[in-house]
């Protein structure tokens, strides 16, 4: 069973606020899967290298393409999708304090 | 109008039986009737549709040759942007989130009617839409029982007669499953036949778009019009997919025995079974084979797709786009808005996949998860030595009731079970309708070699109810 505290630290990390009722339903629910997860210690990976990518066998270098302007100016668009702008300027809460 | 099919609908408007447009306002009719008993739609995009379904009665009285998808009411999962229009995700976070580009799938299937964005659940996390922040889709079949999901919206909107096809999303068997428990044909091609760009990325090494249809056939069709290496997807393949030649008495069905054990449904058992000895009777040959690693395939999946949710959900931060809940300082505003953004299960799964990433866990659950999947990927490559496709159920039960599993998120996750791996492995599945269990739908899943769409869904045009 994890405890309250690092299914607290957890949620911190994930940016997630949770209320107490909350932290002791995930404390439940994380450990019954991570419980369940255990499982994976009975399979002997010695040597065996990590799939990342299911078609890795494909790609044999990286894929780029070419740094060119295109058409199709969504930029007012996709400031406009911010819930706090000011003229053409997406506004933040202050980062230092 | 009942019933259509995008052949038959093509044929109609080149036989000039209906317009596009009498077409569209058909189902949107039919919609706005009949939907309020199964809650396939999120939004109905009514103009966009009149407005495509004029262009395309312009094009059919222009010249002849019109594409097949020209004029087909359609109805595409509310994770696939559309532009100028909604795409909720079915989440509170993208409640009023307007889509500011097309999709390559859209654009691919230009020419096509777009009925409107179909209910999921939330960031397609789950496998009965119950997990949508707004309402559980019905099935079509029976009322009290959930559609299936994730892509449960456009699977009940298929069977449901509100569309002639719909795309779906397929993370872990989120096409396929839904496919089986509303009667419809369900594909996940290969990972890297579909671009993702314009997806709402859930997990995204396992992440594929798919068709959902009402025969075989229409699942082709709808497969080679969105296939095809995208610039902007990076992970998309140029592949040229050949017409399949093969016999049936020469073909080799691979049953996997770690399949057909406790947990499973002796309804679907037999009507898996009965299928499988049609494909005998026509000539296949049958061999048992062994996939052993299949335990694990559930623990993998749940690892390695919460640990790239976390990630790929971070972006919901309340600040560039979706829902904001205005706090004291920066990192309020990233609580706060997720903390009333997210629902229930969205939340477990980004808990998890930080936990599995975090420092001290990521060797023993994350690249463990990694290196599982490597074994997982390897049984499949062993069991196509022996054989050409393998037949499987594709859920171990038909539809079960809304409600029912709700509250246990381990129950929900297993009933992923025969689909999960095929996306570990990148590899092309289709779920197709071979039987009925009590009126409810039971779908046969036929699972191919890398880029074998075309042999697996002429197989299963032959397995179709």
């Amino acid at each position: 069973m994890i405890s309250k505290e690092d299914v607290k630290h957890i949620a911190k990390l994930s940016r997630i606020e949770l209320s107490d009722k909350e932290v002791k339903r995930f404390q439940k629910d994380l450990s019954s899967v991570l419980d369940y997860f255990e499982m994976l210690k009975e399979v002997d990976t010695e040597g065996v290298m990590p799939t990342f990518h299911s078609s890795e066998n494909y790609f044999k270098e990286n894929v780029v393409r070419q740094d060119r302007v295109e058409s199709g100016d969504i930029a007012d668009e996709l400031i406009n999708a911010a819930s706090d702008k000011k003229e053409r300027y997406i506004k933040v809460k202050s980062v230092f304090k | 109008m009942n019933g259509l099919t995008i052949k038959k609908i093509n044929e109609g408007l080149r036989n000039k039986e209906f317009s596009a447009v009498e077409l569209a306002k058909e189902y949107l009719e039919r919609i706005k009737k009949e939907d309020k008993k199964i809650n396939s739609f999120v939004t109905i995009t009514e103009d966009l549709a009149l407005k495509q379904a004029k262009e395309a009665d312009k094009l059919i009285s222009e010249k002849e040759d019109i594409s097949f998808l020209t004029g087909v009411p359609m109805a595409v999962k509310d994770n696939i942007l559309v532009k100028g229009e909604k795409c909720t995700c079915s989440s509170k976070i993208l409640e009023d989130y307007t889509a500011p580009y097309d999709a390559t799938v859209i654009k691919k299937i230009k020419g096509a009617v777009i009925l409107g964005k179909t209910n999921l659940d939330e960031f397609a996390m789950g496998a009965s839409t119950e997990n949508s922040a707004f309402f559980t889709t019905k099935n079509p079949h029976d009322l009290k029982r959930v559609a299936g999901g994730s892509s449960g919206g456009s699977a009940a909107a298929v069977a449901a007669d509100f569309c002639a096809a719909a795309l779906g999303s397929d993370t872990g068997g989120s096409v396929r499953q839904p496919a089986s428990f509303c009667g419809a044909v369900g594909l996940k091609p290969t990972y890297g036949a579909v671009s993702r760009y314009g997806l709402v990325a859930f997990a995204s090494s396992l992440d594929q778009i798919g068709p959902i249809t009402k025969n075989v056939e229409d699942a082709q069709i709808l497969f080679d019009a969105i296939a095809g290496k995208d610039e902007k997807d990076s992970t998309s393949i140029d592949y040229e997919f050949l017409i399949s030649n093969f016999e049936f008495r020469n073909l080799r069905i691979g049953v996997p025995k770690e399949y057909f054990v406790e947990g499973m449904d002796e309804g679907v058992k037999k009507i898996v079974k009965d299928a499988i000895k049609k494909a005998e009777d026509a000539g296949a040959k049958i061999e048992e084979i062994s996939l052993p690693h299949t335990k694990y395939a559930i623990p993998v999946y749940y690892l390695i797709a919460t640990s790239e949710a976390s990630a790929n959900l971070a972006r919901y931060d309340g600040v560039k786009y979706g829902f904001s809940e205005p706090a004291g300082d920066l990192f309020e505003t990233y609580l706060k808005s997720r903390e009333k953004g997210f629902g229930m299960e969205v939340k477990r799964r980004i808990m998890l996949g930080t936990y599995a990433l975090a420092a001290g866990y990521y060797d023993a659950f994350y690249l463990k998860a990694q290196k599982v999947r490597t074994l997982i990927k390897h049984d499949f490559e062993k069991a196509f030595e022996k054989t050409d496709v393998i037949f499987s159920p594709v859920a171990p039960t038909p539809a079960f009731k809304i409600g029912e599993k709700a509250d246990n998120p381990l129950a929900m996750y297993l009933s992923d079970i025969y689909t999960a791996s095929v996306n570990l492995a990148g590899l092309p599945a289709v779920s197709v309708p071979v039987g009925d269990f009590n009126g409810l739908p039971v779908g046969l899943q036929i699972i191919g070699k890398v880029f074998e769409e075309n042999k697996i869904l002429q197989i299963a045009k032959f397995c179709q109810k």
